[in-house]
């Protein structure tokens, strides 16, 4: 299954961009409107891009009324990303959208503005869940000293599935002035140099849960797909490849099809935790 | 929107700028002032370039080589091929009846194209020195203006204004002439709406530049979306 990341795609936009997708990845929405951080908001680095868009968004209240059903007509499945800085946020949030048309409701627990601890992760995972039955993501940051004991935290509070990974801090600086390039001068750093971190964070959170996971992070090509499957993801989302090509989510499909097939596996999700070895390893389900 | 791979046809030199010509294959020339992604060998994110040139057989970029992405760009050579993807955003009006371009540096890069479209109109181009000045043989009816001096001190009234320059431009050009209708840039990741990377205030509210620009009216007061053709028809 090929999603979007959350956040690099607009489906009103883009429409014939989403419909390639098997399902459609809102941008985080946060209780009250954002406008987002000041610009400059992007920039592009030797080995990925930074971005501090800050949370930009309508808020619940015109997303529900306006942009959600209109994202609804479009045919994909949608998954609503929420945000917000404390867990009765989440949970009000998932509790507006429990009886919307919505597939899935994924967590932005890896937001720069909100630390994420295993507590708050667990925390914020189960006041959502105590407001929703809708099927429940959480995405996580790479940036916590143990990912396994994240995931197992946010299984254990109830999701359902987990997305990982979020972008990573990156700072960038102008090569004449060396101030910072961005106006909130931190951004979240994606593309290439994310690929090898999000391979250990699904890998690890593969085994420490079992649960069904959605790896993003450097995707550019079929290939990178399959890696990413067989570190235990069974779905996955693009993100900055999407900017420079948006026809991405055919090619790597296309691709993924290709490379699955050249290794001898019947289909891509044949490779599903592959690299655990044969037969993989019972996930060690750290869930209490 | 469509995204096809280009074949470079030749590099020339215009002064410090290069001016990319590419064959065109299927894509649209659009309006002047809409703009394209195109990806540099070697980097990441594509760079938005407005169409400066246009003929059946190819499409023109004029680049100023100051980073990496640019200089990628301009160290093509004839062989090579690069994804475009476009045309973008919306363009300048073209229903105006006393045209005046006014433009600065790197800048006037839409304006062969908008001069071509619109009869070639008298124009105002300022540049930083001699060199940068070569750029306007590109742009009939030009008049030429170098640093220190300033554009601004040649605007003539009772001119519809179309511009595209430096911000600080922009905005003396909007004071002076407050019905112009003014060409931004800001970085871009995607150029079709998806990265929110482009925000920039309009209206009193940060919105994407690539959806709702890249042409704004200037009004007294803030920015507002032009009106184009395809809104309006």
């Amino acid at each position: 299954m090929i999603l979007n990341a959350s956040g690099c795609l607009d489906a009103l936009a883009a429409p014939d961009v989403a419909g390639k997708l098997d399902a459609f990845v809102t941008k985080t929405v946060t209780p009250l409107p954002r406008d987002g951080n000041p610009p400059v908001r992007i920039a592009e680095t030797d080995v990925g891009m930074l971005n501090s868009i800050g949370l930009a968004n309508p808020g619940i209240d015109r997303f529900l009324a306006d942009t959600l059903p209109r994202l609804l007509e479009l045919g994909p499945p949608v998954w609503v990303s929420v945000g917000g800085f404390a867990a009765e946020d989440y949970a009000e949030l998932c509790a507006r959208l429990d009886e919307e048309p919505v597939a899935a409701l994924e967590l932005n627990v890896s937001c720069p503005n909100v630390s994420s601890p295993e507590d708050e992760v667990e925390e914020i995972v189960a006041s959502a869940r105590a407001a929703t039955t809708k099927t429940l993501y959480a995405k996580l940051s790479p940036a916590v000293p143990d990912l396994g004991a994240s995931a197992a935290a946010a299984a254990r509070a109830g999701a359902d599935g987990l997305t990982l990974v979020n972008t990573i801090r990156g700072l960038a600086l102008d090569p004449r002035t060396l101030e910072p390039k961005l106006g909130p001068e931190v951004g979240g750093l994606s593309g290439p140099a994310l690929r090898p971190i999000a391979l250990a964070a699904v890998y690890t959170a593969y085994r420490a849960t079992g649960l069904p996971i959605v790896g993003t992070g450097g995707i550019e090509t079929g290939a990178h797909a399959l890696e990413l499957i067989a570190a235990g993801a069974s779905a996955f989302a693009l993100g900055t490849v999407l900017f420079a090509d948006p026809e991405a989510p055919v090619r790597v499909r296309d691709e993924l099809e290709h490379e699955a097939s050249a290794r001898g596996f019947q289909t891509p999700l044949a490779a599903y935790a592959a690299a655990h070895g044969e037969p993989p390893p019972t996930p060690l389900r750290r869930v209490a | 929107m469509r995204r096809e791979l280009l074949d470079v046809v030749r590099v020339e030199e215009v002064g410090p700028y290069r001016l990319l010509r590419l064959g065109r294959g299927r894509l649209e020339s659009g309006l002047p002032g809409q703009f394209f992604m195109l990806s540099p060998p070697g980097r990441l994110l594509p760079r938005p370039m407005s169409l400066c040139l246009a003929t059946r057989t190819e499409l023109g970029f004029l680049i100023d080589p100051v980073g990496p992405g640019t200089r990628a760009l301009t160290g093509m050579a004839r062989g090579d091929s690069l994804n475009v993807l476009g045309p973008l955003g919306n363009g300048f009006r073209l229903d105006v009846e006393r045209p005046l371009l006014v433009g600065g540096g790197i800048g006037i890069a839409p304006f062969p194209y908008l001069s071509e479209r619109l009869n070639h109109p008298p124009a105002v181009l300022g540049f930083r020195t001699a060199a940068h000045a070569e750029a306007a043989s590109l742009v009939p009816n030009s008049e030429v203006i170098v640093e220190p001096r300033l554009v601004t001190e040649a605007l003539r009234t009772g001119h519809d204004v179309l511009a595209c320059g430096p911000e600080p431009m922009l905005r003396a050009v909007g004071k002076l002439a407050p019905a112009a209708q003014l060409a931004w840039e800001a970085p871009m990741a995607c150029g079709y709406g998806a990265c929110y990377g482009c925000a920039v205030e309009i209206d009193g509210r940060l919105s994407r530049l690539c959806v709702d620009g890249p042409v704004l009216m200037s009004h007294d007061r803030g920015l507002t979306p032009v009106m184009s053709e395809r809104d309006a028809a």
